[in-house]
């Protein structure tokens, strides 16, 4: 059985405040809570991640098409964010 | 004149804008459920605030896929005029009706407050009661309603007049310092190319009663009546 494996997240240059607010959360915890190097986070990033699983019928080609139109239509909307999937074979 | 709100589960507008169209401006109105197919008896659809499908994907991305809105797209592809307030006007950017996305405000916090709002075009079917530069005073409540639309886009925005509304002092001046959500430009309503489809973050249906502070938004459902 084939699954998908997609993260959505925004393109470059789109305003990601979440993402903001969690990197200054992130470097401005107080001195020795996080290990050394950790104010050396340049940049987080936030996105979405979905699986689809697919019917034992659905073949590695026709599971990468089904995905890439999910993303195209439902999961992701194409002004401001971009996707990645990995399809993976996995037994019941 | 007929208008139609249309309800999605999750809409909470829906019957402020039943009442002030039915009581206050006195037109001639009906909900029109999601799973509704036929829209042929209506000259005027709304798509009110709310939280549509719990916001589940992205604001809008859901009720896109309904029904009824397969039938709005239509409607508004032959013409039909389309008002989204809101939510709505989140749903009509994801059902590709409206150009640019509506993303999370740019302070992450969820505004409700009055807010001005400058008449950027009053030649329209839906501000032509309004005097061009006239400021309304109408709330917002969202998270989402920082308005982006990429330079080219903007720029098609911009030279063909369908910015109608921008966030603004109460003097009229569009500045950042009254923009409540980020939003490009200070954008809080556009239109489509044919200008038969207004998207608008502020809620007009709230602004509608003295009692509850303002009447601005009266003008809106006003500018539409005209049109008959």
């Amino acid at each position: 059985m084939w699954i998908a494996k997609v993260i959505v997240s925004y393109k470059t240059g789109i305003l990601d405040p979440e993402a903001k607010t969690i990197h200054n959360a992130l470097i401005s915890f107080p001195e020795g809570i996080l290990s050394e190097g950790y104010r050396d986070i340049n940049k987080v990033e936030t996105g979405k991640y979905f699986q689809i699983s697919f019917s034992d019928s659905i073949d590695r080609e026709k599971a990468e098409e089904l995905t890439k139109q999910a993303c195209d239509k439902i999961l992701s909307n194409p002004v401001i964010q971009k996707y990645t999937f990995q399809l993976e074979e996995v037994s019941k | 004149m007929k208008f139609g709100v249309v309800v999605f589960p999750g809409s909470n507008c829906d019957h402020d804008t039943y009442h002030v169209l039915k009581k206050v401006v006195g037109a001639k109105v009906e909900y029109i459920w999601h799973k509704e197919t036929t829209l042929n008896f209506f000259d005027v659809i709304i798509l009110p605030g709310g939280f549509s499908y719990g916001d589940y994907l992205r604001v809008g991305a859901v009720a896109r896929f309904s029904p009824v809105m397969r039938e709005v797209i239509k409607f508004a592809n032959s013409g039909g005029l389309v008002l989204g307030i809101c939510n709505g006007f989140q749903v009509l950017l994801e059902a590709g009706l409206l150009p640019g996305s509506l993303i999370t405000n740019d302070h992450l916090r969820f505004r409700c407050q009055d807010v001005y709002i400058k008449v950027a075009n009053n030649k329209t079917c839906f501000s032509r009661s309004y005097e061009s530069g006239q400021v309304l005073k109408m709330p917002i409540a969202h998270y989402s309603g920082n308005y982006f639309a990429d330079k080219e886009t903007l720029k098609i925005l911009e030279g063909t007049e369908r910015i109608v509304f921008q966030y603004c002092s109460l003097d009229g001046n569009v500045i950042p310092e009254e923009n409540p959500n980020g939003s490009i430009l200070n954008i809080a309503g556009i239109l489509n190319e044919n200008k038969n489809i207004l998207g608008m973050m502020p809620h007009p249906e709230r602004a509608a009663e003295k009692i509850l502070g303002s009447e601005d938004g009266l003008g809106i459902f006003n500018s539409l009546l005209r049109e008959s």
